[in-house]
């Protein structure tokens, strides 16, 4: 039960994939979750099938759209790379688009779900007295939404750690590039004599699990200490 | 000084209301669904109306072309609700819209001992006076409160209707007050307007509307009833009563309110008043004031209201059709105002 060179990278890599995809995502999830919420408007079921596509496609789908449209020759592949110098085709950068886009259904919904909680009234209360509609969103809507945000930061960081079907198909799994921990163990299951990092690295997967569990329960404890 | 005039379709109710408020409080007065919030959902910007314009102080908050954002109309808003922020402490809330008068204000109010405290460990009458102290605090044009004080019980209202008066007679604020409780009416403002069906069927001076025979209709055989202006003369304290003076004469009341000199509102409801047409004489009731009636309309079912003139203030009385026959009443007639001293609800006001 040891593990070589190649497995602890890939144990880097999963975790810089995963914290990386859900940071990029965050933001996004945030805004795409609030217009969900709260506006109406043409097309809004259109959006909401759209983000849910993810969770519902097959991930090897996924992973397939990805290289047609992130790939070098892909439309929005090529226009990263003249624009801001990312390509993400083979690389470290295309697993964390992947664990991305797998995680923000996930992410939108639990956001979505705790904008839903909040009393709109407190909002409007806000902005009687003077608060623009930013101000309202950053002072009164995002803290009272955190605990949801912690849960979709939580949720979408496991789900990236995890993701396997389209990452493989995006990206393969190319040791120290983009060979995350599920496709090592996966890798690892086909040769002989692969049981013991297979074992090793699937403690790992749940220790990193259950960390990420523990310190979001850890923050949302301390959230409501503070109030 | 606001000027409201809208129109809104909200469903099946038709909002099409009209009014002017003036400095001091007006009262928006009506049953629930009268459109009461309605109207102060649309001067704080919460609604759009359909059509119409809401001007204060000269600036035109809504009209055609015209729609201010909320945050920019300075108007103050107490909720029903008080909704003061649960993830803030009482101080960060007062402060979250600027910090006008602030000693002032948490003296006034009373929030000291709060200022640490969160939402949440606050008794609904702590919650209420720190939503007026927050809004207060935005340093708005205009106050309007939605029934600051219906979901309190009496004890609690008792404990914020002081603060209520204090802001009236200190703050120079004008202020719209929603309410669907009389007394509460009847205490606090300067100008009633009343509303039932989306429509404001009288507006004016609390006490003229309140005395105007018409509104005994209008408001039920409950709420009916004049109000007058007092001054406390003495206490009588052998009996526990209070003598005051009024414009129709001497009135008596039951228990001590306030010290000689004091200002009260006295609320007697219509139907607490029985006319005689001679000066009453082995009679229980303490109080009878020599009035003049000057009309007689129907009042609240079949009975007829009457009102009266008491020296320079007006009375209002309800009283049976039977008993009108019986006694010939007719505009101009001269007869007693008789009402026990316990009929009267006496509050204090401005003192001076």
């Amino acid at each position: 039960m040891s593990l070589g060179p190649a497995e602890w990278a890939a144990v880097w890599l999963s975790l810089q994939v995963a914290l990386v995809a859900m940071i990029c995502a965050m933001p996004l999830a945030v805004w795409v979750a609030h217009v969900l919420a709260r506006k109406t408007f043409w097309g809004k079921q259109v959006l909401n099938a759209l983000v849910h596509l993810p969770l519902v496609l097959p991930p090897v789908v996924t992973g397939y759209l990805l290289l047609v449209l992130f790939g070098t020759q892909g439309p929005l592949g090529g226009l990263f790379q003249s624009i801001f110098g990312i390509t993400f085709a083979f690389r470290w950068t295309g697993a964390a688009l992947a664990a991305g886009i797998m995680a923000f259904p996930l992410m939108v919904r639990a956001i979505r779900l705790s904008f839903e909680a909040v009393d709109t009234g407190l909002e409007d209360a806000a902005s009687t007295l003077g608060a623009s509609r930013w101000r309202v969103f950053r002072t009164v809507t995002l803290p009272l939404v955190w605990p949801g945000l912690l849960a979709a930061a939580v949720l979408g960081f496991a789900k990236a750690l995890g993701e396997f079907g389209a990452t493989i198909t995006f990206v393969a799994a190319i040791p120290g590039q983009t060979q995350t921990i599920p496709s090592a163990i996966y890798g690892l299951l086909q040769v002989p004599g692969g049981e013991g990092g297979v074992v090793a690295l699937v403690i790992i997967a749940i220790a990193l699990s259950l960390g990420a569990l523990l310190v979001s329960e850890w923050l949302a404890h301390k959230a409501r200490r503070d109030d | 000084m606001i000027e409201v005039a809208i129109k809104q379709q909200l469903g099946a109710f038709t909002l099409d209301a009209a009014f002017e408020a003036p400095a001091g409080v007006t009262a928006l007065f009506g049953r629930s669904g009268s459109g009461k919030t309605s109207i102060i959902n649309a001067i704080a910007g919460l609604a759009r109306p359909d059509e119409g314009r809401i001007v204060l102080n000269g600036r035109t908050l809504f009209d055609q072309r015209t729609f201010i954002a909320p945050h920019k109309r300075r108007v103050g808003y107490v909720f029903q609700d008080a909704r003061l922020f649960p993830h803030l402490r009482v101080q960060e809330n007062l402060r979250y819209g600027g910090r006008h008068d602030e000693a002032q204000l948490v003296e006034m109010l009373g929030l000291g001992p709060l200022l640490d405290r969160h939402p949440n460990a606050l008794s609904g009458g702590e919650k209420q006076r720190v939503a007026i102290g927050r809004a207060l605090m935005s340093n708005p044009d205009i106050l309007a409160l939605d029934e600051p004080l219906a979901a309190l019980d009496a004890p609690r209202k008792a404990e914020i209707l002081p603060y209520l008066e204090a802001l009236r007679d200190n703050a120079g604020i004008p202020m719209i007050y929603v309410s669907h409780a009389i007394a509460e009416v009847a205490r606090l403002a300067t100008t009633l307007v009343v509303l039932r069906n989306g429509c404001v069927q009288q507006a004016g001076p609390v006490q003229d509307v309140l005395a105007n025979p018409a509104s005994v209709a209008l408001l039920g055989r409950a709420d009916a009833g004049a109000v007058l202006q007092a001054r406390v003369v003495a206490f009588d304290e052998a009996d526990a009563l209070t003598v005051v003076e009024t414009a129709a004469g001497t009135v008596l009341l039951q228990g001590q309110h306030g010290v000689a000199g004091d200002s009260l509102r006295l609320r007697i409801p219509a139907q607490d008043v029985i006319l005689s047409a001679n000066a009453p004489t082995g009679i229980s009731a303490l109080n009878a004031l020599p009035v003049t009636i000057t009309d007689i309309t129907p009042g609240d079912g079949p009975a007829l209201a009457v009102g009266l003139q008491a020296g320079s203030d007006r009375l209002l009385a309800q009283i049976s059709q039977r008993s009108a026959r019986a006694m010939n009443l007719s505009p101009g007639k001269s007869v007693y105002a008789i009402f026990k001293v316990t009929a009267v609800t006496p509050d204090l006001g401005v003192r001076g």
